[in-house]
């Protein structure tokens, strides 16, 4: 008889489905997986490492590009540990922005991953929705930043201005035009408030679009329901947290547990899964998605209702306007102390983190009192997902490890860093 | 510290009885030492105890605390010619591996901090331990206790190599396959140490010392003492004490 051996294959780092630069090494019997090895680090940077060498304020755009689909959630843990460091309060307004900033991301890293994970299991039509509603949101982050990705919008102290009075509109093009045209710009008559405003009241019908689309489709169904089942105890132990350790039937949020910004002020609910398996946590992650709707919405509201100040009066945080600067000489000092220079932080520590919506996302942050963080640590939630692929994928076949890294939702920006 | 003690350390004080080294509560963070013979003994308590309850470990990281409160520029002195120049220094990433610094031999070096977060107390615990040597940095492994230890100490061991005792799998994690060096210490040149090119005689990707990139930070390192935070700080802890 012919002996048959246990063979070790490569997965990635070119593979569509590995999201970016993962190498994951398996060890297959035949098409059952006995011991998966990811080996990461194709993409660090040294985020940390730079950050040491640069004023607080120049790292704030590295934080961007950690995770690269959920761009100002990073930024929002970032200024908050500066913020504790240096016990500046935040303008309400700026924590109201924040806050829908916030959920606006969530959205966009939520419509990513479905998009995405329906690809690698073979629902292509998924991918082309989401876009189409990514691309509406990109243009607030672009409407306020200026960037459609790295926005760079949170400093510490506030946010960088306030929302624009007028939503950019398209402009006639070979591409866009007639008919055309006059749909992407039925929106944008008003304030950036107004578009989020519509956008807020069509994007639940969108949502039961994708639901239709997946949520009681067969195939769909085949791939993901009792697929990589993660019981709590072991989510906990393996440091879980977001959708994968609410899809286990845990009910934690950190915005409801240990509110920031205005989550306290804001009225959403918390899904959670039962079985804990890739079909429970699509569903958090859909569900999510409306509830950020809802805060928005709610966001939205406060913010036509209170004009005021996005950004502390402190200019030893925060520049004063050019304006002061023309004709008064401690603005202009201070202006350039703090673009040359930037700011002392207090010696100290702290962790500040933040639900990103791919679990709490935290950075720990050391001074010693320079105008440079002595130590940054950004805790990932990738990072410790992917650590616990070998524990849940054994015994899975193949095509479930496709399935299990979509459902990781991992980004290899803040896995490698 | 002259203010009353919350509930939670001292129900830390007692349960981690002569383990505990240090405790301190700042911004509502509460942050304890243990020394490396107790960190898992400390650790396993924290987990296990039913009024702590420490089901989570958060993060884990390493930190080098050398060049600890060095400032690159002297603004409190000032000479003839006025402060002394901020390009001078050699904080990071103002030199070279052919250049960096051989520290003299400063005690307790490398540390590890732990965060820790129970659910059930919705509560969190920063946790620490300097490593005795310097020149082996050993700290027992806490694999056993939270399994997503596993990549965190893999990750300081690659970048700050801290050994960890009695981990399954202690590999570089992070950092290129066959790497040299710990590039997260702070006397780790920030460009490198060899960078990779194309060779096209060998037809192969080759290694060689950094020569593409110098060593250049634009912004000294600078401590200024702020009265403000001073008075801010005495304010926080009056009011803390009422």
């Amino acid at each position: 008889m012919q002996e048959i051996k246990n063979y070790t294959m490569n997965f990635g780092p070119q593979h569509p489905a590995a999201h970016g630069v993962l190498r994951l090494v398996l060890e297959m019997d035949g098409e059952t997986i006995v011991r998966a090895d990811p080996h990461v680090g194709l993409l660090h940077r040294a985020t940390e490492k730079l950050a040491e060498s640069k004023p607080f304020n120049q790292s704030i755009g590295y934080m961007d590009r950690l995770d690269y689909v959920s761009m100002m959630c990073s930024e929002h843990a970032y200024v908050r540990a500066i913020e504790n460091l240096l016990g500046v309060e935040v303008p309400d307004r700026a924590q109201w922005i924040r806050t829908m900033f916030d959920e606006i991301t969530r959205i966009l890293n939520h419509l990513m991953w479905l998009g995405s994970n329906a690809l690698d299991l073979g629902a292509m039509a998924v991918f082309l929705y989401a876009f189409r509603e990514r691309e509406e949101l990109m243009d607030c982050y672009e409407a306020v930043s200026g960037a459609r990705m790295h926005a760079t919008y949170y400093r510490p102290g506030g946010v960088y201005r306030d929302l624009p009075e007028q939503m950019p509109k398209y402009a006639e093009s070979k591409w866009h035009k007639g008919k055309d045209l006059e749909r992407l710009n039925e929106w944008r008559g008003g304030s950036m408030l107004d578009f989020l405003d519509a956008f807020t009241q069509d994007f639940p019908r969108r949502v039961d679009e994708y639901e239709t689309l997946l949520t009681n489709n067969r195939i769909w169904k085949q791939r993901t329901v009792d697929i990589g089942v993660v019981p709590p105890e072991q989510a906990l132990a393996w440091g879980m947290s977001g959708p994968m350790l609410r899809g286990s039937g845990i009910e934690w949020d950190l915005r409801k547990k240990q509110p920031y910004a205005k989550y306290a002020e804001v009225d959403f609910d918390i899904p959670v899964g039962v079985k804990g398996d890739c079909y429970d946590r699509y569903l958090v992650r859909v569900e999510e998605m409306r509830q950020s709707n809802r805060i928005i919405k709610q966001c939205v509201d406060w913010l036509r209702k209170n004009p005021g100040p996005v950004m502390v009066r402190n200019f030893k945080v925060a520049p004063p306007s050019r304006v002061e600067m023309k004709d008064d000489m401690e603005a202009l000092i201070h202006h350039f102390k703090l673009f040359t220079e930037g700011y002392s932080v207090p010696a100290g520590e702290t962790y500040a983190a933040v639900e990103a919506p791919k679990g709490e996302f935290g950075i720990y942050l050391v001074s010693d009192g320079a105008n440079k963080p002595f130590r940054l640590k950004c805790r990932a939630p990738s990072f410790v997902h992917l650590s616990s692929m070998d524990a849940i994928v054994r015994g899975h076949m193949l095509p479930d490890v496709v399935a299990m890294i979509g459902t990781y939702d991992v980004v290899f920006g803040e896995v490698d860093r | 510290m002259s203010e009353a003690k919350s509930q939670f350390a001292q129900k830390l004080e007692a349960l981690l009885g002569q383990k505990l080294a240090t405790l301190s509560e700042e911004r509502g963070e509460t942050t304890i030492e243990v020394l490396p013979e107790n960190w898992l003994a400390a650790a396993a308590l924290l987990r296990d105890d039913a009024g702590l309850h420490f089901e989570q470990l958060v993060d884990l990281c390493g930190v080098d605390y050398l060049s600890w409160g060095d400032a690159e520029w002297d603004t409190t002195d000032v000479s003839s010619e006025g402060f002394s120049r901020g390009v001078e220094g050699a904080g990071p990433g103002r030199f070279s591996w052919a250049n960096r610094p051989h520290p003299a031999h400063i005690p307790h070096r490398f540390g590890v901090v732990v965060h820790l977060l129970s659910l059930k107390y919705n509560r969190r615990l920063r946790v620490r331990a300097h490593c005795a040597d310097d020149e082996l940095p050993v700290l027992p492994s806490l694999v056993g206790l939270w399994p997503s230890a596993d990549w965190f100490e893999r990750e300081a061991f690659d970048l700050f190599g801290i050994v960890f005792e009695g981990h399954p799998d202690l590999r570089r994690i992070l950092t290129d396959y066959g790497f040299v060096g710990h590039p997260f210490r702070k006397d780790f040149p920030l460009i490198g140490n060899v960078e990779v090119r194309y060779d096209p005689e060998k037809q192969r990707v080759v290694y060689e010392p950094v020569t593409s990139v110098e060593p250049r930070v634009l912004v000294p390192r600078t401590i200024r003492d702020d009265s403000r935070y001073e008075q801010a700080d005495a304010e926080r802890k009056a009011g803390g004490a009422k």
